[in-house]
């Protein structure tokens, strides 16, 4: 395997941290809404906001390196299915990694609470609807349908890796490892 | 004979007390009025209405110094958009809603500061506690009706609203931006 097979190191870090914040702002988000009304309630729906925001920011730069940095090929002897479906993964999970966190934000404006990133009051984000709560329950039940098809699709993607590694023992998990 | 003395009565109260009073005193328009309070939680403000409240602006234009109002808001009306927050808001460590229904703010004098502008001093009770208050007032006259608006800051803490538990979270001061729509005067 060349180094040119492998992925770039922006595209290695920025791949690892979004996941690294998909999956904690995942669980921080089934985790929360059963809280009772407390004070750790609104501060785990501020880290869970504040993540879903640096998502969206993280989305934005990977898909500026993407279209300027071409990803390896994916490595010979796959069948075509695989190839589609890996395909078709991976522009869904860019397409999830930009909306969810557009659908929480959107879902937050709608609810009456401006999101403010970090909580400084600076970075206070405009809010992308007025307040309206028959659109937040809608925008409530997208957030979370979105997320749940991203679990799914993540379920898929690890799994595809883990064949492509364990099963098929190819490069492909490896060049998206660190070194 | 007997009806039409007690309409004599009636008549005869209403010459005795209209001196007393001013004689403008003007029920407010719930409709066209609203109270709000903006509080912050983590930099974050949050902006919700009291959904009850009642009162009357007392209010010769030619004599400010004079004017009176009265307000009185239904505590349990706080609605931040969630059943559960306002669920916590009427507990006794907020505004304890079953013991103090409501709040009051009383005014007793208007001070003109610019062309459409005043102050206005009053009493604010709420949860037991009563605080002397400056607001800041515009008033507009549109279409027969005048409204009084504007926001003025308070201290929670001041009337023992939110534990100490809260205190990390959710900020001190607090804004009740309110817009008092009346009957114009004439």
């Amino acid at each position: 395997m060349s180094a040119d097979d492998r992925y770039t190191r922006p595209a290695i870090a920025l791949h690892w941290l979004i996941a690294l914040m998909v999956v904690g702002g995942f669980a921080v988000g089934l985790y929360m809404t059963g809280l009772k009304v407390s004070p750790e309630k609104l501060q785990f729906y501020a880290w869970h906001k504040w993540s879903g925001i640096t998502v969206l920011v993280l989305a934005l730069v990977r898909i500026g390196w993407h279209l300027s940095h071409p990803v390896p090929a994916p490595l010979p002897g796959q069948p075509l299915w695989q190839l589609r479906a890996a395909h078709y993964t991976h522009l869904a999970l860019y397409g999830l990694i930009l909306v969810i966190p557009l659908s929480g934000w959107l879902y937050s404006s709608a609810s009456g609470y401006p999101v403010v990133y970090l909580g400084i009051k600076a970075l206070r984000l405009p809010d992308l609807v007025a307040k309206n709560k028959e659109l937040a329950t809608v925008l409530k039940e997208i957030h979370e349908w979105l997320n749940w098809t991203m679990a799914a699709l993540v379920t898929v993607h690890v799994c595809a890796a883990l064949k492509h590694h364990l099963i098929d023992r190819d490069g492909t998990l490896r060049r998206m490892l660190p070194r | 004979m007997r009806f039409r003395s007690i309409a004599a009565l009636v008549a005869l109260m209403g010459l005795v007390s209209a001196p007393a009073g001013f004689a403008a005193e003007r029920a407010i328009d719930a409709t066209k009025s609203s109270i709000s309070a903006e509080f912050t939680q983590i930099g974050v403000p949050v902006n919700a209405p009291f959904k009850k409240f009642s009162g009357s602006v007392d209010l010769d234009p030619a004599k400010s110094a004079e004017a009176r109002a009265h307000f009185d808001i239904d505590t349990a009306s706080f609605d931040i958009g969630d059943d559960d927050y306002n669920a916590e808001v009427r507990k006794p460590e907020w505004f304890d809603s079953a013991k103090f229904p409501k709040a009051s703010f009383v005014a007793s004098g208007l001070k003109p500061t610019t062309p459409g502008n005043f102050e206005a001093s009053g009493k604010l009770s709420l949860k037991g506690k009563t605080v002397e208050l400056k607001v800041p007032v515009t008033a507009k006259t549109e279409a027969g009706l005048t409204t009084y608006s504007g926001t003025v800051s308070i201290s929670r803490k001041a009337f023992a609203i939110g534990g100490a538990g809260w205190d990390d979270t959710v900020e001190d001061t607090v804004k009740i931006r309110f817009r008092i729509a009346v009957p114009a005067v004439g």
